[in-house]
């Protein structure tokens, strides 16, 4: 077992419990929806049993999460939701449990969606967090599993990849409920909008191909201003996913 | 809104894919690539990973190694399984004392003082009470020792490794290797492995994977196995290794079930659910050394607690069916008599009786009932008097005791053998039916994967059955 010192913000009740109330299964009467995505194995569930005092089963194991879990915590008299969504690794592919994850991003338009990655596999981990970032414009990233990447000897430098990403970065190891109280302060900083995310979008796209996107995406625009992932519908309609294109057409994506 | 507008949105999409070509996706998914490769450049300093992951990979080279990863499962799964047999014997005895032999008298003696009326006794006390307190003395030791190392080996990472093994099986057989840890999950409950498939992306494959999971052998019926290996197994052979033939004989049903799971996915996905096998990618993740207390903890909480309170509301209905059909007579019998009677037969032919398959029919909604409803019947049939009267589940405080009543329902070594396939090879549990029904959302394919193994065990125990009869 690792004994950690806790640092001094971290013993402090303003900075911890204060405000914080886990509300198990409650999840009546909510003033924010929360979404928990991620590459599988990354602890999403831990990091959902640590918001929500709640024992969802968590494994070593990818594919654990296959159902939608849910459940609650009130931070200063607010009551957020929140949704453990299965693990994926892209937003692109067809299973039933990566399409509920999908679905519910989309669809389900949480007020935050906390993107849980591996430390150690931060590159691999980006490339949902990217795709993600196409569809929703208020994300944390919840940098997990930080106390493996210490052990591995590899060190990330946060504020850098906050700046690249555009959101907020948590570095959390939620096994050992380190970083936790953090990312709550967080999550509701954005819920409130008092952090104001400028998501990183898909950048090294070839010309030809954002010339087309662009075209499209302003069309999008036009029909409905105010959408915030107009590019990633362009995207998608560009590739002929016939989900989106019926979704489009039944006004679901606004 | 306007919809001639969306129209124009998407014609003009349809147009521009024509333009840019169908290397569209490719590009796209580079493009994602080489951003985050740009990213992480910026924020990510590695020194030295090399040692760690040494650890991690020398492990794996070992546990799934051609040569060493089958029987390193096979002992991992006989060590598991020989802790549960050996270390709930004490417990279970103790809960049988308290439970049975204890509480049963005082709270018949007290219905007694209170005048309640004999039926009303006979069906609460003798009835409900009795199975739920068999159900509890003899499941709850073994499941408290069994799920929490069962959770412990998930927790430190081995599952993957395990379907890492078996992946190279299950495409043979034409199935998706994924199945692995859905036969893992079903390993502990069927209905739960069956929900567990839906990280199968192909549908076929994973009908495939719904439909074999009931051979995993599911915790309603290890206690099964092992209480019956123990008696009749364990018998035949010299007092000092009978544990260990019992475990052995153990072992061989759970693995006859993955042969059968693996010749039933090959024969579906050669006749009705024919197609290619898809490919996927098996992240083999670090080793995690559990967080023991907490494990212990959760695991005990909820899997321990719920399996043996779905067992518990189960058994109490179907304890109080056992007492009303062996106390309701029509002429001369009893319904639970004349059932028996009728089924004689046909049991005889599959090596089996009477009793045993009336017994399968009052535990469709819980395989964890099967024993002490066989014994209830048996002391019913043979009228063997030490039971406490007609209907009322029998008293286990010692295996012995046990073994003696099924041999005096004239059990022989073929009977043992033949229920520990059968406990293998029949429908599954009435919640894994509705569950595979939810599912699959198809009456057809819950219709066949509940009636396929119960036509597989009348086969198997069949050809037991007349075989042993030629030889012996």
């Amino acid at each position: 077992m690792e004994t950690k010192i806790k640092s001094a913000c971290e013993t402090c009740a303003h900075f911890n419990a204060d405000g914080l109330k886990k509300l198990g299964i409650r999840t009546d009467n909510f003033d924010f929806v929360v979404a928990l995505a991620g590459n599988p194995n990354t602890g999403k569930s831990t990091v959902f049993n640590a918001l929500t005092g709640l024992r969802q089963h968590t494994g070593n194991w990818p594919g654990k999460t296959v159902t939608r879990a849910e459940g609650g915590f009130e931070y200063n008299d607010q009551k957020y939701k929140l949704v453990d969504l299965p693990g994926t690794y892209s937003l692109l592919s067809t299973s039933e449990d990566e399409e509920a994850a999908r679905d519910f991003i989309l669809f389900g338009k949480p007020n935050v969606t906390v993107i849980v990655v591996d430390a150690n596999r931060l590159e691999r981990n980006l490339n949902l967090v990217l795709q993600i970032l196409e569809i929703t414009d208020k994300a944390v990233l919840c940098l997990n599993l930080m106390d493996e990447a210490k052990r591995n000897k590899i060190s990330i430098d946060e504020r850098t990849l906050s700046r690249d990403l555009g959101i907020p970065v948590v570095a959390a190891s939620a096994r050992f409920n380190e970083g936790i109280p953090n990312l709550i302060q967080t999550i509701s900083e954005v819920a409130n909008g008092t952090i104001i995310c400028k998501p990183h979008r898909i950048k090294n796209v070839p010309e030809n191909i954002e010339k087309a996107v662009k075209k499209l995406t302003n069309e999008i625009e036009k029909e409905f201003p105010n959408i915030p992932n107009s590019r990633w519908i362009a995207f998608r309609l560009l590739e002929g996913d016939a989900q989106i294109i019926k979704a489009l057409k039944q006004g679901e994506l606004i | 809104m306007n919809l001639k507008n969306i129209d124009n949105i998407i014609e003009l999409s349809n147009e521009l894919r024509w333009q840019i070509g169908d290397d569209f996706h490719d590009n796209l998914t580079e493009s994602i690539y080489a951003d985050a490769a740009d990213i992480v450049k910026d924020t990510v300093q590695i020194d030295s990973t090399e040692k760690r992951f040494r650890l991690d990979a020398k492990i794996d080279k070992i546990v799934t190694s051609k040569t060493f990863g089958f029987p390193i499962m096979f002992l991992i799964l006989g060590t598991v399984l020989w802790l549960t047999i050996v270390g709930a014997n004490y417990p279970s005895a103790l809960l049988a004392d308290l439970l049975l032999d204890t509480i049963h008298p005082a709270l018949k003696s007290g219905a007694a003082s209170i005048n309640m009326p004999w039926w009303l006794g006979g069906f609460l006390i003798d009835g409900v009470y009795l199975a739920v307190a068999w159900v509890i003395a003899v499941m709850l030791p073994p499941m408290a020792i069994f799920f929490p190392m069962f959770t412990l080996l998930e927790d430190f990472g081995y599952l993957p490794r395990v379907a890492f093994n078996l992946d190279n099986l299950f495409k043979r057989s034409g199935a998706h290797g994924k199945q692995a840890l859905t036969m893992s999950m079903g390993f502990g409950c069927n209905a739960a492995g069956v929900v567990a498939t839906r990280i199968i992306d192909s549908p076929r494959e994973r009908l495939i994977a719904i439909i074999t999971n009931n051979f995993s052998l599911c915790n309603g019926r290890w206690p099964t196995q092992i209480l019956i290996a123990t008696i009749f197994i364990g018998a035949v052979v010299p007092a000092a290794v009978s544990s260990l033939a019992a475990l052995l004989a153990v072992i061989g049903i759970a693995v006859l079930g993955m042969a059968f799971m693996f010749a039933v996915s090959w024969a579906l996905s050669k006749t009705v659910l024919k197609g290619e096998v898809s490919t996927f990618n098996l992240e083999l993740p670090p080793y995690r050394p559990p967080r023991f207390w907490k494990t212990i903890y959760t695991s005990l909480i909820d899997r321990t607690l719920i399996v043996l309170w779905r067992a518990v509301v189960f058994a109490a209905p179907a304890g109080a069916v056992i007492w009303l059909i062996s106390n309701i007579f029509i002429g001369n019998e009893s319904i639970a008599a004349w059932a028996i009677h009728s089924f004689d037969g046909f049991g005889f032919l599959l090596g089996l009786n009477g009793v045993i398959l009336l017994a399968y029919i009052v535990a469709i909604p819980a395989n964890e009932i099967v024993i002490p409803t066989i014994l209830m019947l048996t002391v019913l049939v043979t009228g063997i008097s030490g039971g406490s009267g007609a209907g009322v589940m029998f008293e286990l405080d010692s295996v012995n005791a046990t073994g003696d009543i099924l041999k005096a329902g004239g059990w022989t070594l073929l009977t043992a053998i033949n229920l520990m396939l059968f406990s293998l090879l029949h429908n599954p549990c009435s919640t894994t039916i509705y569950t595979i029904y939810k599912e699959t959302k198809s009456v057809k394919w819950t219709v066949f994967a509940s009636i396929m193994p119960v036509i597989l065990g009348f086969v198997v125990t069949f050809l037991v059955a007349q075989i042993w009869r030629l030889l012996s």
